[in-house]
């Protein structure tokens, strides 16, 4: 149905859901654009690996609830794939960060300048070492 | 409400030429796939977006199918940096 044929409800349910929809959607707004502004901005890959899974996660949950809530209160269709996608969202991106700040290190990937403390640094040579060794072992 | 709609879809535009540009310049390869995983969750907002503006049902079907690809394309690329093959037999690191 086209916008304009559409007829507005103006009810005291429709405006109390609609001001739950645009709270819910700029807060996942708001941070969508921080997780830009992180990834633009800060210096090596482990801090951005830390913008890109925490707070780009948080924004798309929030919107993906807003778009939830919509479809649910307003337009009346239960979308049950809705809450499978931001269950699934929510459990797997910060693996994924996990996952790439794990590899970046592994695969020798320097620090920023600006570092205090490196907990990782024995691990680096401990698996080089490793690996010299089940060459050694197979050969 | 649509006009809030449509400005919300412009504001995640904006961020989404950002991780574009982190995509483009990104000094390592890790910096690449980072921006690919934000990309691929910022690409859900906007199809959950669109299908807000169109007022469709039937394009949320596709926000599952793209965060499942965008996480298994991370993992596969993360695997891939960590040891150089994605599938491999012996499991000691």
């Amino acid at each position: 149905m086209p916008n304009s044929l559409r007829e507005e409800r103006f009810s005291i349910e429709t405006t109390i859901v609609n001001i739950l929809i645009i709270l819910l959607m700029s807060t996942g707004v708001i941070f969508s654009l921080v997780t830009a502004l992180g990834l633009i901005r800060l210096p090596d890959v482990y801090t951005r690996t830390h913008a890109a899974s925490k707070s780009s996660t948080l924004g798309v949950l929030c919107v993906l609830t807003a778009t939830f809530i919509h479809f649910w209160l307003i337009e009346g269709i239960f979308n049950t794939q809705m809450i499978v996608a931001i269950a699934f969202l929510f459990i797997t991106a910060p693996v994924g960060g996990h996952m790439i700040g794990r590899a970046a290190y592994m695969s020798g990937i320097k620090v920023a300048e600006e570092t205090v403390r490196d907990d990782m640094e024995g691990a680096l040579k401990e698996r080089k070492k490793r690996l010299m060794d089940n060459k050694t072992t197979e050969q | 409400m649509m006009m809030f709609y449509w400005i919300s879809l412009i504001i995640v535009s904006i961020g989404f030429t950002g991780l574009l540009f982190r995509l483009v310049k990104g000094p390592t390869i890790a910096d690449r796939v980072v921006a690919l995983d934000a990309i691929g969750i910022s690409l859900v907002s906007i199809v959950a977006l669109l299908s807000l503006i169109t007022e469709t049902e039937y394009f949320l079907e596709i926000i599952l199918l793209l965060s499942i690809l965008s996480f298994i394309g991370t993992i596969a690329f993360a695997k891939f940096l960590e040891r150089g093959e994605i599938f491999d037999r012996n499991d000691n690191r």
